[in-house]
């Protein structure tokens, strides 16, 4: 399913969010299970599956991540459950070095500044990466469509690095 | 003499009438009942004029009593008065029995290990405890509001678990109420206040109630509340600072061992200094003892405080874990509201002021808050403000995962998705011809299926035998409004559907259902099938009532052909639906399902291009 369509956008990695936040409302009004409380079973049933699915679109085109990745499935490259490992040796010292960090936190002096380093470091580095991969998504050639898929892999490792981040956040805090 | 009004056959008499529909405030300590009443939201009084119903229920040989009548002998006869109960909703014997707290109730454990309390008029559950809990007030509903209730919201803890909130709509069924939607509290405050005020923005709803808490951030804008995170604790409440006064009393007095009258008279001590120490700051607690002696002592606020200061602590962690998962910050939030009696407590209203940074909002009676907000979204939802704007999208709040290898949990939907949601996942064979698959679905955060709530478990039969790995079979997890789980099997290279067998872990079977249904008929039998047949003929009225209207507006995206045989199916239903025969009735609703099915989803997908209509797609 296209997800773009089903908002009435173009498919595009820029998405204005304000917009798309306005059509998701406007979809949910049309279809809410909330609409056919008083309905037929049948049109409950039918009901719950289409906000399904338009909440799913929604949670897709509203993180970039997913966005890049739903873009590149229309484009023919399915991305989900893959066990392709990045070769980038750059990105992979990378890595190590953030992994480091993180796991220091805890015996840091200051460990918001460090907590705060992270962060910025991590919006520093997905910056080419994300410039890179909006150029790529414009394409139609298939070898820039794996290079897409290439940062695309890399984005998803920085947020899962964030939200281990976030967790040693959380466990400071209490 | 007047005329009787004659409809057309299917066509409703009075397209217009309004309907009655109330919200429940279903509470761990109190239930209220609301509804909107020429335009203004309240909630409705019993003949005393009192509002809230104490949610306690006691079982004598001769009858049952709820409320004020049964909470009067509480201290008098515990073992078989009930208070309490939703914190039993959903749970095992054995976890409600692993806490610090001892009941003066004689349990037994299900088939399934979910608590029974013995009692004179029998074995009773917890969804049947409930249901009493029900009763009485849909009896005020329909006697205040004149006529039959078409539906009500009951209103849940926004961090119940799955288990929990179908025994709370076990419990409405079992009464034969229909309900219209489980509605999470915290998200029926926002109704009430947003309503009022017409704000836009982030608002958090501080919700302490008697036995649970619960924390909302939810964002309002133009009618919508979409609810962006939430989070509590379900076994948290006013109940626990009750119990730590008790044990400070016991401890103080030093008793030993205690007899479970004078365990409950010290609860009810322990609550009334609490409320007391709301506005004093010191209050007397005296209790008589089983010998006849008085014992007395002087508390003081202070030392309440220090008493309950880790559990409000404990609270607004989860307030700024809620507000992470948001992704807002403090400084976002707009309005935090408060919600419950337990709200009262000046330590709760100064730590979460303090928390927030600004006095929070408490201008709606915190008690019947949540009621209101319930029966404002009853009366939207049966359909007497087709014009309303109001739309609540709201959360998941735990997430849902499966059991793989090694006891690790997999995660299906993660905690704060909106609903209704769907995902599929899929499986396959490890072994050559391997026909069924056993499945276990767990809901929390952790990693080890050990730490999380077990939801379910069950077994997908009919796999067609191939080879190892060869069978993909897609499990969708739906998720829906209300927040409960259904599952649905496939076999995607034979399409083959697989049945599913699940059972509930703490909840009760569909079985069970029946037999408390029959349980609680006195002509079991014949009020049976009287039952089954007028509800069978409220669904057909429903189904074609649904039906016509849909046909009146859009008839044009259906052939003259596909109209005809519709509309013959229809009549072939109306005339059933006048007759007595149940299954007959049920056979004709699944074939009209059947003829309609195209009709509908059209129906559906016209509506999605007819909600973005004007909208072009180069609008960016």
């Amino acid at each position: 399913m296209n997800y773009f369509e089903l908002f009435s956008l173009s498919p595009s990695y820029d998405v204005d969010t304000a917009i798309l936040a306005e059509r998701y409302r406007d979809l949910q009004r049309a279809v809410h299970p909330d609409k056919f409380a008083n309905a037929s079973e049948q049109d409950k049933r039918l009901s719950v599956q289409r906000t399904a699915q338009i909440n799913d679109a929604f949670q897709t085109l509203k993180n970039p991540i997913q966005r890049a990745e739903h873009l590149l499935a229309l484009k023919g490259l399915e991305l989900s459950h893959e066990s392709t490992t990045l070769k980038d040796t750059q990105f992979l010292m990378q890595q190590i070095e953030w992994r480091e960090s993180l796991e220091e936190i805890g015996d840091s002096d200051d460990p918001e500044a460090e907590i705060e380093g992270l962060y910025a470091s991590f919006d520093a580095f997905a910056k080419p990466i994300t410039a890179a991969l909006k150029v790529l998504l414009l394409s139609d050639l298939e070898s820039d469509h794996l290079q897409a898929a290439d940062q695309i892999r890399k984005l998803k490792f920085m947020a899962k690095l964030q939200d281990e981040l976030a967790r040693v956040e959380d466990a400071l805090l209490d | 003499m007047a005329l009787l009004q004659i409809a057309e056959p299917g066509l409703t008499a009075a397209p217009h009438q309004h309907r009655l529909a109330v919200g429940i405030d279903l509470g761990t300590t109190n239930s209220l009942v609301a509804a909107v009443r020429s335009g203004v939201a309240g909630t409705l009084a019993d003949e005393s004029n009192l509002h809230s119903l104490p949610s306690v229920v006691r079982y004598t040989q001769d009858a049952v009593f709820v409320g004020r009548e049964a909470e009067a002998f509480s201290a008098q006869d515990p073992q078989n008065t009930i208070v309490s109960v939703k914190r039993f909703m959903g749970r095992s014997l054995e976890d409600i029995q692993s806490g610090s707290q001892t009941f003066p109730y004689a349990f037994e454990a299900s088939e399934h290990g979910l608590p029974i309390f013995v009692t004179p008029q029998g074995k009773v559950n917890p969804v049947q405890v409930s249901a009493e809990i029900l009763k009485p007030l849909i009896q005020r509903a329909e006697a205040t509001l004149g006529g039959t209730l078409e539906g009500v919201v009951i209103t849940v803890p926004a961090y119940f678990d799955d288990a929990q909130r179908q025994g709370t709509k076990d419990a409405a069924s079992l009464i034969g109420v229909k309900v219209l939607r489980l509605l999470n509290e915290p998200t029926a405050a926002a109704i009430a206040y947003g309503l009022d005020s017409g704000k836009e923005g982030i608002i958090a709803v501080y919700d302490l109630g008697g036995g649970t808490f619960d924390i909302s951030i939810l964002r309002l804008n133009k009618g919508v509340f979409e609810v962006l995170a939430t989070g509590g604790d379900s076994a948290l409440g006013g109940d626990d600072f009750d119990h730590m006064l008790q044990d400070f009393f016991q401890q103080q007095w030093s008793l030993q061992k205690i007899s479970a009258s004078l365990s409950r008279k010290l609860l009810i001590e322990a609550r009334r200094v609490k409320e007391a120490l709301t506005n004093s700051d010191t209050t007397i607690a005296s209790v008589v003892d089983d010998s006849g002696c008085e014992l007395s002592l002087t508390v003081s606020r202070a030392t309440f405080d220090s008493m309950i200061s880790k559990l409000v602590k404990k609270t607004v962690s989860s307030c700024r874990r809620a507000l992470r998962d948001a992704d807002v910050s403090k400084e976002d939030v707009l309005e935090a509201v408060m919600v419950g009696g337990s709200t009262r407590v000046p330590l709760v209203r100064e730590e979460v002021a303090n928390f927030f940074g600004k006095s929070p909002l408490t201008s709606i009676d915190p008690d019947r808050v949540v009621a209101i907000g319930a029966g404002i979204q009853a009366d939207i939802l049966v359909g007497n403000k087709p014009e309303s704007d109001l739309l609540l999208l709201d959360v998941i709040p735990l997430s849902l995962g499966v059991e793989t290898m090694g006891g690790l949990v997999e995660k299906v939907v993660s905690r704060n998705t909106t609903i209704p949601v769907a995902r599929a996942q899929e499986f396959t064979t490890f072994k050559d011809g391997q026909t069924a698959m056993a499945f276990h679905v767990v809901q929390g955060e952790r990693e080890l299926v050990a730490d999380c709530r077990s939801l379910a478990k069950f077994t997908l039969n009919g796999i067609p035998p191939l080879a190892a790995g060869a069978a993909h079979i897609r499990v969708t997890f739906q998720v829906d409004a209300d927040g409960l789980l259904s599952v649905t099997a496939m076999e995607k290279s034979t399409g083959v559907k697989t049945s599913i067998q699940v059972k509930p872990s703490f909840g009760l079977s569909d079985t069970e259902i029946g037999a408390m249904l029959r349980d609680s008929m006195a002509n079991a039998e014949e009020d049976i099938t009287r039952r089954m047949l007028a509800e069978k003929q409220v669904e057909a009225a429903r189904v074609l009532e649904s039906l016509n209207a849909a046909l009146s507006k859009d008839s044009q995206l259906l052939t003259a052909d596909e109209l005809v045989s519709i509309q013959h199916f229809m009549a072939s239903l109306a005339q059933l639906a006048s007759e007595q025969d149940t299954d007959a009735i049920e056979k004709a609703i699944e074939a009209l399902d059947t003829v309609t099915q195209d009709f509908a989803a059209k129906r559906m997908d016209n509506s999605i291009k007819l909600a973005l209509k004007g909208q072009s797609v180069d609008n960016i």
